[in-house]
């Protein structure tokens, strides 16, 4: 289960490697934080926490953090929609922070409600989690990972974050089965 | 549906907003509102059962909203979406 801290270590380091900065404002970035982390232990995967988000991951894939949405927000906005992600004169205080206008296309967002919704029971969500989030109980070790969009492989115990070479999500991510014979 | 409702002494305008549990700019409206001592209910959207959110669907598209949080509706017909302090005070007088 991923918590606060690796949530925040992990969307550190992701505006380092693109040249954002994250909130300045500590209990607003941390409640944001904690929307990722909420989203994650409810869906499988951490949606934006300012959208709403089904389960489905086929209907929730372009919002799940970082958004497909975030960098072209942030070189307009300076800001993603959520106000995560900023510009560094938006993070040093020298261009005010305005609300974000909502980039995902209204279909998206009316397909999303409409088939939003608590589940029945939570342990059904679960078990819709993508295949990559199934840990194996007792059995660590690594295991090989081979990313859908673009082919790369890893060997990992966990898949990638993001794929180094097409910047694809973890999600995007498919564990190979390799059955040694003889 | 659980309607939230947070009290008051402003009572001046009936205020409702629609939000996400794990939205910080609904919190930032939350307690704007809090703060200031208006009266207002709320519904965090992604908590709702299916039928809920199709009845909370059905009135957002009559009223011509967009789907997207949080959306603030002042007396039943001033809609505001996001939390914009400014459009918030101007529409409730504080
Ligand atoms: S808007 Fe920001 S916080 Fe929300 S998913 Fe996009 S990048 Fe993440």
């Amino acid at each position: 289960m991923t918590g606060l801290e690796e949530a925040k270590r992990r969307a550190e380091s992701d505006a380092k490697s693109r040249g954002y900065f994250l909130n300045p404002d500590t209990s607003f970035l941390n409640d944001l934080l904690a929307g990722l982390v909420e989203n994650e232990r409810r869906y499988g995967y951490p949606s934006c926490p300012c959208r709403i988000a089904t389960g489905k991951f086929e209907l929730d894939r372009d919002i799940i953090c970082p958004c497909d949405y975030r960098d072209a927000d942030v070189e307009k906005y300076g800001a993603c929609y959520c106000a995560l992600y900023v510009r560094k004169d938006i993070f040093e205080g020298k261009t005010p922070l305005n609300p974000v206008p909502e980039r995902r296309p209204p279909q998206k967002q009316r397909a999303a409600i409409s088939a939003a919704g608590t589940p029945v029971s939570v342990s059904v969500k679960a078990a819709e989690k993508p295949d990559v989030e199934k840990k194996e109980s007792g059995a660590p070790g690594m295991k090989l990972w081979y990313c859908k969009q673009c082919g790369y492989v890893a060997l990992r115990d966990e898949p990638p974050y993001l794929c180094p070479i097409c910047k694809a999500k973890k999600e995007m991510f498919a564990e190979v089965k390799l059955e040694l014979v003889g | 549906m659980k309607i939230v409702k947070v009290l008051g002494n402003d009572r001046r305008h009936k205020v409702f907003v629609y939000a996400l549990s794990t939205c910080a700019w609904c919190k930032k409206t939350k307690k704007f509102l809090e703060d200031h001592g208006i009266e207002f209910e709320y519904v965090d959207v992604d908590l709702c059962s299916k039928e809920d959110i199709e009845v909370i669907r059905s009135e957002l598209e009559r009223r011509g909203a967009p789907m997207s949080f949080p959306y603030i509706i002042i007396d039943d017909n001033v809609g505001i979406l996001g939390f914009r302090e400014d459009e918030l005070k101007e529409a409730l007088g504080v």
